[in-house]
């Protein structure tokens, strides 16, 4: 099996962002700071691991969220992304 | 729609109260919550188990119900070396319960309330067990009455392996504004008169809304299933933010 099997997208990411943000978050929309394009975090792609998850752009690979939950602690790194809108919105 | 409010998922317990073999390899669950406020078509839950020893697995599945329903199906496909999955469709029983929280997702979901959504017509392409969002969509325009002209182009295995096989048929033989298409991947039964390939370019060319018609696509599966109906559609011509794709995995686990 090749590692793009393993591949989610970003809407099964939506609960574990709803921890840390609070809001509906698969519909936020985030910039890629390596190729600038914009899309909802529904479509980046989605890398889980034991301690969390690495979401990164369609186009470019970039890692536009790096995202562990250990011992309590959220850590994010978020250096891959330029810009994040969330509609403050929840059905 | 609750305006301007942040809200954290609680965990809670669900109930299993009916479970239905849909296929030889996939089952719903009819679950029971105390504590549900109604979804949207396209949502999903995340559902955790945790082991004797406290080891966790957690897993996203689609809701197949409709809004509105008092009770929530999941729709789970049984995976051989799955962790949560041979559980779900093996372990469970009526009256046991499961941990979930929901509903989570904002981005693929069918609401006729949202701007650019009502009116347009709807192409759907299902892979396998990708099919319960969709199904909740298809179950929500039914229940509404909604008649905004919706295609379903299906891929199942063979014939055995298509989920809600009878209610499918049963919907579109009584809705002309609903047709549902079948592929037939790997077994067909004689004289099988659908299609029997992958879905490919000529297939989406054929049955999906030409781009003029304004539809919205909605497309969940695996991987590679979601990545071509979604290249095929672009390049046909449909606006990025009009193909809403959902991936599963190979396994989902």
């Amino acid at each position: 099996m090749q590692d793009n099997d393993l591949r989610l997208d970003g809407n099964a990411a939506g609960g574990l962002l709803n921890e840390i943000f609070r809001f509906e978050m698969t519909a936020a929309e985030a910039t890629c700071g390596g190729c600038g394009t914009m899309r909802p975090i529904g479509e980046l792609m989605l890398y889980q691991h034991g301690m969390g998850a690495i979401l990164r752009c369609a186009e470019c690979d970039t890692a536009l969220m790096r995202i562990t939950y250990i011992r309590g602690c959220y850590s994010l790194d978020l250096s891959g992304m330029t810009y994040l809108r969330i509609t403050s919105e929840t059905h | 729609m609750i305006k301007g409010m942040a809200q954290q998922l609680k965990w809670q317990l669900g109930t299993v109260v009916e479970i239905r073999e849909e296929t030889p390899t996939a089952k719903s669950l009819i679950l029971d919550l105390l504590d549900w406020t109604t979804h949207v078509a396209g949502q999903h839950v995340d559902v955790r188990l945790t082991a004797e020893d406290g080891y966790q697995a957690q897993r996203s599945y689609s809701i197949a119900s409709p809004p509105g329903d008092k009770n929530l199906m999941l729709t789970v496909e049984r995976l051989d070396d799955g962790e949560v999955s041979p559980y779900l469709t093996d372990g469970l029983g009526v009256g046991d319960r499961i941990e979930l929280r929901g509903p989570i997702g904002g981005y693929f979901v069918w609401d006729p309330r949202n701007p650019g959504t009502n009116g347009h017509p709807l192409f759907l392409a299902a892979g396998g067990s990708g099919i319960a969002p969709l199904m909740s969509m298809i179950r929500h325009r039914a229940s509404t009455g909604n008649k905004v002209p919706t295609r379903l182009l299906y891929s199942s295995r063979s014939y055995e392996e298509v989920i809600y096989r009878e209610e499918l048929d049963r919907l579109s033989a009584h809705d002309p504004t609903l047709r549902v298409i079948h592929t037939l991947t790997r077994r067909r039964p004689p004289n099988w008169m659908g299609y029997g390939r992958r879905i490919d370019r000529a297939m989406l060319a054929d049955t999906a809304w030409r781009p003029e018609e304004k539809p919205l696509a909605f497309t969940c599966g695996p991987t590679a299933f979601v990545e071509t109906v979604a290249t095929h559609l672009g390049e046909s011509g449909y606006e990025p933010g009009r193909i809403k794709t959902e991936r599963f995995g190979p396994t989902g686990g």
